[in-house]
């Protein structure tokens, strides 16, 4: 029975395989994939050139995505993955499953870019994002001495709540455990990921969410609603920058590499700003709108080993104290 | 009657729960054991899961015994809208209880109008506020069976014999109920995440369920994960064991099916009613308000995600019920094991231990929809048990005498004496399958790409892109398809019946 059923479901799996066009398989996180992602846009315009069927496959978030290689392992039908950020690369490039991407590109990143492994195909700034008319602050400390109540994600389930962890370690170091204590009247609550922070500022449950400072551009651009608008920070606002990674083991792999080329061309990056809601990673023009964000004057970002090397004791410090 | 389908059951019951644990502690490289901030989240899940289970039974008890005495226009409407929040993704139930507790909420509102300070919900009081919210319905259904199962022959002879109702006929029955209703509760609240953290306020209220999804998704420590999946069986063993120990059995004889016309009834009863009612269907009211303005401009992608749904939901209730009833026929503890360990099982466990398995055989995409309806159907089984194990058992202890004098039995007496008589509970239990399986966000978000997509996922992806009038009314949407299902099997059930 267990014969039969494997290999009928082996047959309708094999069927692409046989067909003329070469597929890429390019797996990244669900909101990539959406119709209101970039994926159908960045879909069109690749197949257009390499006479391939792209299939973006979603799997969850960040982490899932990188969950998921790692439970498929070497066997993996994946041949390029999209959407890891910085807080996981490191751990990415300890399962040994990507190679180098070969691409050489202007970044027009806020910080220098040379990793040969992942290259990055968008980014931003994390920042409180709240009402215009809210009263603003500039750092960590302000907000805590503050009242204004902030919705934040949990760094154990969620990639921006890792990277606000990271934020306040590398602005204030040892201090970190004594800003979290402070902060832990204004966070009104911790939620497992994006999704339902937003949702909770969005229905005026908190003054302030942890998101981008490309958010307020989604409610501009897309809403026409200028209500939106985000603080930059002092001491720096912290970046999270997505990358894309070649699967070592893929049977595609001129494929891949046309792809992970075709990443750092203008055809992808102007799809991202109006799409995934983040700053392109290369030089291009920026949509109407995009000028009246705030601009932090310091991307900060720990190197994928110090913020692996970290995290541990961070998670625990920020756990102490918010426990308190 | 231990018949093949009631091996199968178990047999399929124990592969998604405990195989699907063993899976994943196979792909276990070095694990990390457990550090104290575990034992801190054991001690906090068990702690909020027996403080919900609690506050829900013991709230349910005066509303249930309310629906008993009282017959009234739209009772039936409202035993079905009780069932509602039970159905519902947390997300969506979490958003609705926010617009009526939350900062900006109408109860704050209506605080501030007569001058009394904003009450935060944040905290130990909203999560457990949340899993009454969710289960209380629940408790209500299974006591208000037990209230109906009181065959109106008894009450009669209690009032001839002026005996009082309560001691004789109302609390003994409780008795038989309160331990296992509590039981599928704690539970239920034991493996609870999303609602924890959103309304827990920060990491004091960190549950295992939380743990097991920082060790598979974020340190790739299976061995971790599957630690932790097994004391959450642990767990459900002890409280199981436990709620067994102390359910007496029913002794006395039965009835002829009809439901009693109450006479001793309390004003009180209508109190109860409006609270609870109050209570669940107002956060039902401002899903419906938020999702209505977006209703007409969903875009394709989810009415073909809800036309999955709706075949998914379909599949798992004929699979879940044939279980239920095969597993209820057979009884015994490995049934009552079976009734309970999919209630225990981490929904991340199993859904990772799934895809190591299917994996091995086919891609998981290939085959994402069967493998859900499948887990459906499991998940659901715990429900259908609970509600037709004790009919069974009733309808064998007061007709088992009678068929064998008549040489009825198998197939025979299964037809004639069992099903007639365990119509209701049998749609009630497929009416639970389906809204249940409409609304389960579980296993899919690991399987499905674009194209296997189901309503809750699909709603949930558009949250994720900041469409959240889409999202809304995917949530109303969702909210309409659980309650059809609902209640097309419910009815199904009580047609011709006298309740």
């Amino acid at each position: 029975m267990k014969t039969t059923f494997a290999s009928v479901a082996a047959l309708i799996c094999a069927s692409p395989a046989l067909a003329q066009t070469p597929t890429l398989n390019v797996y990244t996180y669900d909101s990539f994939t959406s119709e209101w992602g970039p994926g159908p846009a960045i879909e069109q315009a690749f197949e257009a050139e390499c006479g391939c069927d792209l299939v973006f496959t979603g799997a969850g978030d960040g982490a899932a995505l990188l969950a998921r290689l790692q439970l498929e392992g070497a066997r993996t039908d994946a041949d390029v993955v999209l959407g890891l950020d910085t807080n996981l690369t490191a751990a990415a490039a300890a399962t040994g499953l990507f190679a180098p991407h070969g691409v050489t590109a202007d970044f027009a990143l806020p910080i220098t870019w040379d990793d040969d492994t992942f290259l990055p195909f968008d980014w931003g700034y994390l920042a409180f994002v709240a009402q215009a008319d809210t009263p603003s602050v500039a750092s960590f400390q302000e907000l805590a001495d503050s009242d204004l109540s902030i919705v934040v994600q949990d760094p154990r389930s969620s990639t921006p709540g890792l990277g606000l962890l990271m934020w306040v370690q590398a602005v204030h170091g040892d201090q970190a455990g004594a800003i979290w204590e402070g902060l832990s009247d204004n966070i009104v609550t911790v939620t497992p990921g994006w999704t339902e922070a937003y949702n909770l500022f969005l229905e005026g449950e908190a003054d302030a969410v942890l998101s981008y400072t490309t958010s307020p551009a989604y409610h501009l651009i897309a809403e026409e609603d200028a209500t939106k608008t985000s603080w930059a920070f002092d001491g720096g606002n912290y970046l999270q920058v997505e990358v894309a990674a070649k699967v070592a083991g893929t049977d595609q792999s001129a494929l891949a590499d046309q792809f992970m080329a075709f990443i750092a061309t203008p055809a992808f990056q102007e799809v991202i700003p109006t799409t995934n809601w983040m700053y392109p990673a290369t030089d291009v023009a920026l949509p109407d709108g995009f000028e009246t964000l705030t601009l932090p004057e310091t991307g900060l970002l720990l190197s994928s080993q110090d913020a692996a090397a970290i995290r541990d004791t961070a998670l625990e410090t920020w756990r102490n104290a918010l426990s308190q | 009657m231990r018949s093949l389908p009631a091996r199968l059951s178990v047999a399929l019951v124990l592969v998604l729960t405990l195989g699907t644990l063993v899976a994943v502690a196979t792909r276990a490289q070095v694990g990390s054991g457990l550090a104290a901030a575990d034992w801190a989240a054991i001690r906090f899940t068990l702690w909020q899961a027996m403080a919900s289970a609690g506050v829900s039974v013991l709230l349910a008890i005066p509303v249930a015994r309310a629906l008993a005495r009282r017959q009234f226009r739209g009772r039936s409407a409202l035993v079905m809208l009780l069932g509602a929040p039970f159905l519902l993704p947390v997300i969506v139930a979490v958003l609705g209880l926010l617009a009526v507790f939350g900062r900006g909420g109408i109860a704050n509102d209506a605080l501030g109008l007569i001058g009394v300070a904003p009450v935060s919900i944040y905290g130990a009081g909203g999560v457990i506020l949340a899993h009454v919210f969710f289960n209380l319905p629940l408790a209500v259904r299974l006591i208000l069976q037990g209230w109906l199962d009181i065959p109106s022959e008894r009450f009669r002879l209690a009032a001839q014999l002026n005996a009082p109702m309560w001691r004789v006929l109302e609390w003994p029955m409780l008795q038989r109920v309160l331990p296992g209703a509590a039981l599928v509760i704690f539970l239920i609240c034991l493996t609870s995440f999303a609602v924890a953290l959103i309304l827990g306020g920060g990491p004091r209220a960190t549950t295992v369920e939380l743990a097991i999804y920082q060790a598979i998704r974020f340190d790739f420590d299976l061995g971790r994960a599957a630690l932790l999946a097994a004391i959450q069986f642990a767990l459900c063993a002890v409280a199981a064991a436990i709620a067994w120990r102390i359910t007496p059995l029913d002794g006395l004889g039965g009835g002829l099916d009809r439901t009693v016309a109450r006479w001793d009834r309390s004003p009180l009863d209508w109190v109860w009613l409006v609270a609870v009612t109050l209570f669940l269907v107002t956060p039902l009211v401002m899903i419906v308000l938020r999702g209505l303005p977006g209703l007409s401009q969903l875009p394709d992608s989810i009415w073909a995600a809800a036309g999955r749904s709706i075949a998914v939901a379909a599949g798992s209730t004929i699979l879940s019920v044939l279980m239920a009833l095969s597993l209820a026929l057979r009884g015994g503890r490995i049934a009552n094991l079976a009734g309970v360990l999919p209630l225990a099982s981490s929904a991340l466990v199993m859904g990772t231990g799934l895809f190591v398995i299917v994996y091995a055989f086919v891609s998981p995409t290939a085959v994402a929809l069967p493998v859900t309806m499948l887990v459906n159907a499991v998940l659901a089984l715990p429900f259908g048990l609970r509600v037709l194990g004790p009919a069974v058992r009733d309808v064998r202890a007061n007709y088992d005498r009678l068929s064998q004098s008549l040489g009825l039995s198998g197939w025979a007496a299964l037809r004639i004496v069992m099903l007639p008589r365990l119509r209701r509970p049998l749609g009630f239990a497929a009416g639970l399958a389906a809204a249940l399986s409409m609304g389960d966000l579980g296993v899919i978000a690991l399987f499905a790409t674009d194209a296997q997509e189901t309503l809750p996922l699909a709603m949930y992806r558009l949250m994720g892109a900041y469409q959240m009038e889409a999202a809304a009314s995917a949530a109303l949407l969702l909210l309409g398809l659980s309650l059809a299902a609902f209640w097309i099997c419910d009815r199904g059930g009580r047609v011709d019946a006298d309740l």
